[in-house]
């Protein structure tokens, strides 16, 4: 039993709620300063494409087949081929990366004994933190190389070397996320197949796969928004052509490459190849914007409940 | 051949089957030999890593009877129970020596395949453990993975249902997930699924463990009713349940021993050992 009088007041507390308070103001500084950023940059790049789009149509740069600001006799802003380039390296990534990525996943899960798991882990987790231009000059130094042992006419830069090195590089996002997602199903539900003479394939791909579909998806929609915005390693893979053509084998430019160049060339500040710098950006942005809002919804509308 | 108090026949090993397989010095106390054994357990031992969880069990296993295996929290029910359907393959420290037979095939034979083996011997667990789909998916699943399901799958689902006394309370919503329904269904829908594909054997490890008193009872009278049709092999820390369910019952105490296997209603009544006679009455455990 305590001798003294019982006191439950505020002032009985006085430290005690005084760093409490601060505490409260310094994490909500924190936070304010990245809301505040991110808003920071979305006006940047409003205000540059205003610009921009106040000397060229958005119909023109929307549906104009041809990129080429900086003719300054008869300059062209058509963005088509750039999305083009950065598609092209999109779905060529995504095609290696999700089969290869899901198939790591599920053997890290599923049938990789400790000891494997805890040496691939790590070395998945090397490969995501390389620098992306380190790809850049593996694509040219070694993946092109290959490509040309069977196809000796394929230029130094082309498509399908970027969207190979792209590939890799997203493949530990694909591999971690999805293994996160598929380890977090409870092996009460492993057993429960198993207890049903499931083979170890049927618990991994009737199980194990749907109950942590949500994850996967979300990984998928991360490693595609990733390779939508990879830069350094298409620049130096891909080359500096805007072209829209079906062969892999040629040439291109991604939006992000693009911006490489001018960014480092010398387009002057406020001339309209600099302008078309934010049109761009703010382009990229929806489009990533837009895949990470689809990786939540599925988060949340597929979210499985377990017990 | 039905033996009383403990067998001290040497061990042979001469043939696969057990039937002629004796007990060895392990034999618990009662009567561990039966007539009519689908499952027979000899001198097996678990380990896991360097720990021993059983000790050289002994003991038959009755056609279409309900045995019952109790003892004190970390005997080794559950590892035993697990041994008879290689349950424990999944554990990657697990390893199991001696012998278990089902119908004189010793299941730890290098030609024996698990899978195959599960599809024979079906497992209800301590916690109800539906999957994330459909009832009628849940129950269909078992009949899908092996191959069941080229009749008429509709039928079989609902038999199913209605052996495990569900099918009244989920028959408009066979749709919907078994997720949403409680904690008792959710069991019963899990003894559907384990019944659907006609397995031999259900082993139940604690069913009713995490229910109420009602789902309980529920679950209680269904594993009478399946002794029908099935061999039951039931876990329970619960002894009046035991006493209530079981034809059987084997006696685990602590280290992983069985010590006494017999009728259970011996056992209750006037078990050998004094250990067990001790646990029974609650004087320790
Ligand atoms: N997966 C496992 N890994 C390591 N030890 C285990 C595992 N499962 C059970 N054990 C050990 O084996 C012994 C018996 O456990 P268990 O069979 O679960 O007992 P019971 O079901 O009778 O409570 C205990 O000492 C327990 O700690
Ligand atoms: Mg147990």
């Amino acid at each position: 039993m305590s001798s003294e009088p019982l006191d439950l007041s505020r002032e009985s507390n006085d430290v005690g709620n005084t760093v409490d308070k601060a505490a409260k103001w310094i994490f909500f500084s924190c936070a304010l300063v990245t809301v505040l950023t991110t808003v920071a940059i979305i006006l940047v790049l409003v205000d540059g494409a205003i610009d921009f789009f106040s000397e060229v149509s958005l119909v023109e740069y929307l549906t104009g087949t041809e990129w080429n600001p900086r003719d300054s006799a008869d300059p062209s802003f058509g963005v088509l081929p750039l999305v083009w380039g950065t598609m092209v390296i999109t779905v060529g990534s995504a095609l290696i990366a999700i089969p290869v990525g899901t198939l790591t996943a599920i053997y890290l899960s599923e049938y990789a004994d400790e000891r494997i798991r805890s040496a691939l882990k790590p070395t998945l987790e090397v490969l995501a933190g390389i620098p992306t231009i380190v790809y850049g000059f593996f694509a040219l130094s070694f993946i092109t190389p290959i490509i040309q042992l069977f196809y000796p006419d394929v230029g130094v830069f082309n498509a399908l070397s970027g969207a190979i090195v792209v590939g890799i590089m997203i493949i530990p996002m694909v591999s971690s996320i999805s293994e996160d997602a598929m380890s977090s199903v409870p092996d009460s539900l492993r057993n429960a197949a198993y207890g049903l003479g499931a083979t170890k394939f049927e618990v991994s791909t009737q199980v194990v796969l749907p109950a942590s579909l949500s994850g996967i998806l979300a990984a998928y929609i991360l490693a595609i928004s990733r390779a939508i915005g990879e830069t350094m390693a298409v620049t130096l893979a891909v080359g500096m052509l805007p072209q829209i053509t079906m062969s892999p084998f040629a040439e291109m430019q991604t939006m992000t490459a693009y911006m490489v160049e001018i960014g480092t060339g010398d387009a002057s500040v406020g001339s309209i190849g600099y302008m078309s710098l934010f049109a761009l950006g703010l382009t990229l942005f929806l489009m990533t914007f837009t895949m990470n809002l689809g990786s939540m919804w599925i988060r949340s509308r597929y979210r499985e409940e377990y017990q | 051949m039905t033996a009383n108090g403990p067998q001290t026949v040497a061990s042979s090993e001469s043939s696969g089957s057990a039937t002629d397989a004796a007990m060895t010095d392990d034999a618990p106390l009662g009567s561990p030999r039966v007539d009519d054994a689908v499952i027979e357990s000899r001198d097996l031992d678990v380990y896991y890593g360097d720990d021993q969880a059983l000790h050289g069990i002994n003991m038959d296993i009755p056609e279409r009877k309900v045995t019952a295996l109790i003892g004190p929290s970390g005997c080794g029910k559950s590892t035993f129970l697990r041994s008879i359907n290689r349950m424990n393959d999944l554990i990657d420290i697990a390893r199991v020596d001696g012998d278990l037979y089902f119908h004189g095939k010793d299941v730890y034979d290098d030609d024996v395949d698990p899978v195959a083996l599960r599809r024979k011997i079906g497992m209800v667990f301590q916690k109800p453990n539906p999957f994330p789909k459909s009832i009628f998916d849940n129950v269909a699943y078992g009949l899908r993975v092996q191959g069941k399901d080229d009749g008429d799958v509709e039928k079989k689902v609902r038999t199913a249902l209605e052996r495990a006394a569900l099918l009244d309370e989920v028959e408009d919503q066979l749709d919907s997930s078994g997720l949403d329904l409680s904690g008792g269904q959710q069991q019963r829908l899990c003894i559907a699924r384990a019944i659907a594909p006609d397995p031999e054997v259900i082993l139940m490890d604690e069913p009713a463990s995490a229910l109420d008193p009602v789902a309980t009872s529920k679950i209680e009278d269904l594993v009478e009713e399946l002794a029908e049709e099935y061999t039951v092999v039931i876990v329970t820390h619960n002894m009046q349940q035991a006493a209530r369910i079981s034809d059987k019952t084997a006696v685990f105490l602590t280290g992983g021993h069985l010590v006494e296997f017999d009728d259970t209603g011996k056992i209750f009544e006037n078990p050998e050992s004094d250990r067990v006679e001790d646990y029974i009455t609650g004087k320790f455990g």
